[in-house]
């Protein structure tokens, strides 16, 4: 039946051979990390990037890019790491009102217009500033049980394989099996066509800018959970790195073409290609480069596979 | 009308709607009963499609009422208009490339939802498919991007006809055929009679006109906005069709007098599949046809072959009129001089610098040519109307040394006063020895030219030189089935 892989499946094989490369690379350079121990050190700050990146794709399915990712999530840790511990109600609201922002950001740039690069821009200082407001100076401290819940160690596989796993299950279920998620990604594909069937672009928007908030808010918990305390700039890297892992996992700018489970992939990827840079003692100066580096090779393998199958389709 | 006792599906009532000051409907009243097949056909911007969305809800007229199954719905729209059984396959892919048959199936039809839904969705599209195209080995899991243009297209036909709860009642098929090969196209008007006579109604855009005589119990001609012919299909012939399209009027006023170009030099050469093009110095060289039939597409291939690929070339063979202003012509942010000057700056530049002066000294000149309505070359582009921002783009093709010029349909929603001043300056230029290569969906545009390629499916069939330009000849080899 299946001659043909299908398009699919082979946006996933690319993202998780390169994982796969990785990991051997890393276990051959250190065999000690092939235990319960060295993957959860290996893994476990992959687990925030993982949600942050879900966050950050939910947005790229509507054909939206979102800036403000990093500062969103240091915001949240901040509000995790006061509020949250000490008045937990208020904290909750906050987190609320946060997730509402989102929303109603989602609303705004489809009414107006607007590019949605320049305002999560300008809502990623809105963001910083009110986590500068929260925690002038690193501090805070993480709830017991985001505390307990990052550090649980469950029996045979570690904590952040587990939660990755998890992470990729439900994205899944929500973005790919569910009717909204159908929605969404069909907003991504071809809006006219949404809005030809009779449903509301507006509110399919307003949903998934509202699910992004909600990863992301679940990022910044998980973050502090791991690091015990907060700081209001903890988390400025992930704007990026959430892209990439969306991109490293197979999903693209615009169309809709997401994958769940590749940008978990993908996110693990960019956690361990850091590690293996480290094992490698390449100095931290030069990491960013040959991170980019490693990114650049893995999209260019999709390029030319993506030219293979055009030709393909094209005889 | 008839004694007619059962009541219209959908009913149009004088019907207005216009695009600024292009009126797209002149009071059309248009019933569909249920248990007929109504073929609608008229040329480029006959207002077809837009009657199309005022019948599906996409768009609500600006005078008159639609009612459905006798009654005026007050507020009629896509949801309304979905109710009561309209459904629609689109001219464009109308689907989500990204998504799977399944998803698109969930997306059309609201009332799936809940769990499980992707089995129900699965049965509904499969059992449409099967219904429509016999063996038609499309599996129902794949991805829409995935398909051929063909499949997507018997997809959504399927699509239109399948049944979630609410039964199609009314089906509008826009071309339907446009991407079938024959035994498809016949398996899907066979469906299409078999629907009618079990009481469904449909609406059948085709530019193949045959197949509307064929399929359709009733043929309304459309043109202008307006209806202005309404007969049984047995009523009409292929012949007598195209006449009921044709307008009246003829625009022999603005036709030139027919020049001698026979010893001219080529100018330029493109072959492809149908006729060769060619086109010779001081020719104004018209495309016509019906939209979307490769025009654009051969304007395009014959810039690709005559311009530079990644290094600019110092003197470009051809320039390039867009004609979707806000998309590929206008920088919106400039103002109206750099707008003229950014296809000519090596002219006014030295060594690399903009010579300031004389960059206002061409802008002054070419308003002066082609009078731009404005106080200041240097307001935003956006400040000006759209036939005086067309005028600009002009002047920015023709302010280069290129000795082509391709148009791309430039004139859509221009004012008639603007289209005469650059009829005028296109006739001049031409007897200057310039060549012009003219994509237009206007007729009286097309008669303005020394020769014309009409296209169809993506291919010239046929060429028509000075007195044979004719709408009635033009409009014959764009519908296929009557070409000479």
């Amino acid at each position: 039946m299946n001659r043909r892989i299908s398009a699919d499946a082979l946006r996933l094989a690319i993202p998780a051979l390169s994982l796969t490369v990785l990991l051997a690379a890393v276990f051959w350079l250190q065999p000690r990390a092939m235990s319960y121990v060295g993957l959860n050190l290996l893994f476990n700050l992959a687990v925030p990037i993982a949600l942050a990146t879900i966050a950050q794709m939910l947005i790229m399915s509507v054909n939206d890019l979102d800036l403000s990712m990093g500062t969103f999530v240091s915001f949240v840790a901040c509000v995790t790491a006061t509020f949250l511990r000490d008045a937990p109600l208020v904290g909750v609201l906050i987190l609320a009102g946060a997730v509402a922002v989102y929303s109603v950001l989602g609303v705004v740039i489809y009414l107006r217009n607007l590019p949605s690069i320049v305002v999560t821009l300008g809502m990623s200082f809105v963001w910083a500033g009110l986590a500068v407001l929260l925690l002038p100076s690193p501090g805070g401290q993480a709830p017991d049980w985001a505390r307990a819940l990052m550090t649980v160690k469950p029996p045979l596989v570690p904590m952040a394989i587990v939660a990755s796993i998890a992470i990729a299950i439900v994205a899944h279920l929500v973005v790919m099996r569910s009717s909204l998620g159908v929605l969404i990604r069909g907003v991504g594909g071809n809006q006219r066509s949404v809005e030809r069937a009779g449903w509301s672009v507006v509110a399919t928007r307003a949903a998934a800018y509202g699910l992004a908030g909600i990863f992301a808010v679940l990022a910044g918990i998980a973050l502090v959970g791991l690091t015990t305390s907060a700081d209001a700039n903890i988390a400025l890297r992930y704007t990026l790195l959430s892209i990439a892992g969306v991109i490293l996992g197979g999903g693209e700018f615009i169309g809709g073409r997401v994958s769940p489970v590749g940008a978990v992939i993908g996110a693990l990827t960019l956690t361990l290609a850091g590690s293996f840079l480290s094992f490698l003692r390449i100095s931290p100066d030069w990491q960013i480069g040959a991170q980019g580096a490693i990114l650049i090779v893995v999209l260019a393998l999709r390029l030319l596979l993506r030219r293979v199958e055009i030709r393909e389709k094209g005889r | 009308m008839t004694g007619d006792r059962r009541k219209a599906v959908i009913e149009v009532d004088g019907a207005k709607v216009s695009f600024g000051a292009v009126k797209a409907l002149d009071g059309v009243t248009l019933s569909i009963m249920p248990g007929e097949c109504v073929g609608l056909v008229g040329h480029n911007g006959a207002g077809k499609s837009t009657i199309v969305s005022v019948i599906n809800g996409g768009l609500t007229p600006h005078q008159g009422t639609v009612s459905g199954d006798g009654e005026v719905v007050a507020n009629y729209g896509i949801n309304a208009a979905r109710t009561r059984g309209v459904r629609c396959v689109f001219q464009e892919l109308s689907l989500c490339p990204n998504l799977s048959i399944i998803e698109n199936t969930r997306i059309m039809h609201r009332t799936l939802g809940g769990f499980g839904w992707r089995k129900r969705a699965r049965q509904i599209i499969e059992k449409s498919l099967d219904t429509v195209f016999p063996n038609h080995g499309i599996a129902s899991d794949k991805t829409v991007g995935d398909l051929s243009i063909a499949e997507r297209q018997m997809v959504e036909i399927a699509m239109a006809f399948s049944d979630a709860g609410i039964a199609p009642r009314l089906v509008i098929l826009d071309e339907p055929t446009s991407s079938l090969d024959a035994s498809l196209a016949e398996q899907m008007l066979d469906h299409v009679r078999r629907f009618v006579a079990g009481g469904g109604a449909v609406v059948f855009i085709s530019h193949i006109l045959h197949e509307v005589l064929t399929t359709a119990s009733r043929i309304v001609v459309m043109k202008d906005g307006r209806i202005v012919a309404e007969r049984p299909a047995a009523a009409f012939s292929e012949h007598s069709l195209v006449e009921a399209m044709g307008s009246v009027v003829k625009g022999d006023a603005h036709r030139r007098r027919s020049r001698d170009l026979a010893d001219a030099p080529l100018a330029l050469e493109q072959s492809g599949r149908g006729m060769p093009f060619r086109a010779s110095r001081g020719e104004i060289v018209g495309l016509a046809g019906l939209a979307g039939h490769g025009q654009t597409g051969m304007l395009m291939a014959l810039h690709a072959a005559n311009s530079g690929d990644w290094l600019p070339r110092r003197d470009p063979l051809v320039t390039f009129v867009a004609g979707d202003r806000r998309l590929n012509g206008v920088f919106e942010l400039w103002s109206i001089l750099k707008n003229l000057s950014i296809a000519s700056l090596d002219g006014v530049a030295s060594r690399g610098v903009l010579d300031a002066g004389a960059e206002a000294g061409r802008g002054a000149e070419w308003k002066r040519r082609i009078e731009i309505r404005t106080q200041d070359m240097e307001n935003r582009i956006l400040s000006l109307s759209g036939g005086n921002q067309q005028k600009v783009l002009f002047a920015r093709a023709l302010s280069t040394r290129a000795p082509v010029v391709l148009m791309d349909d430039p004139m859509r929603g221009v004012d008639v006063g603007t289209k005469q001043e650059v009829y005028e300056i296109v006739r001049q230029e031409a007897e200057a020895g310039r060549t012009f290569v003219w994509y237009s969906t206007e007729m009286e545009e097309v008669c303005l030219c020394d020769r014309v390629y009409v296209f169809r499916e993506g291919a010239v069939v046929a060429e028509l030189t000075g007195e044979a330009i004719t709408e009635g000849n033009i409009l014959a080899a764009s519908f296929a089935g009557t070409a000479a």
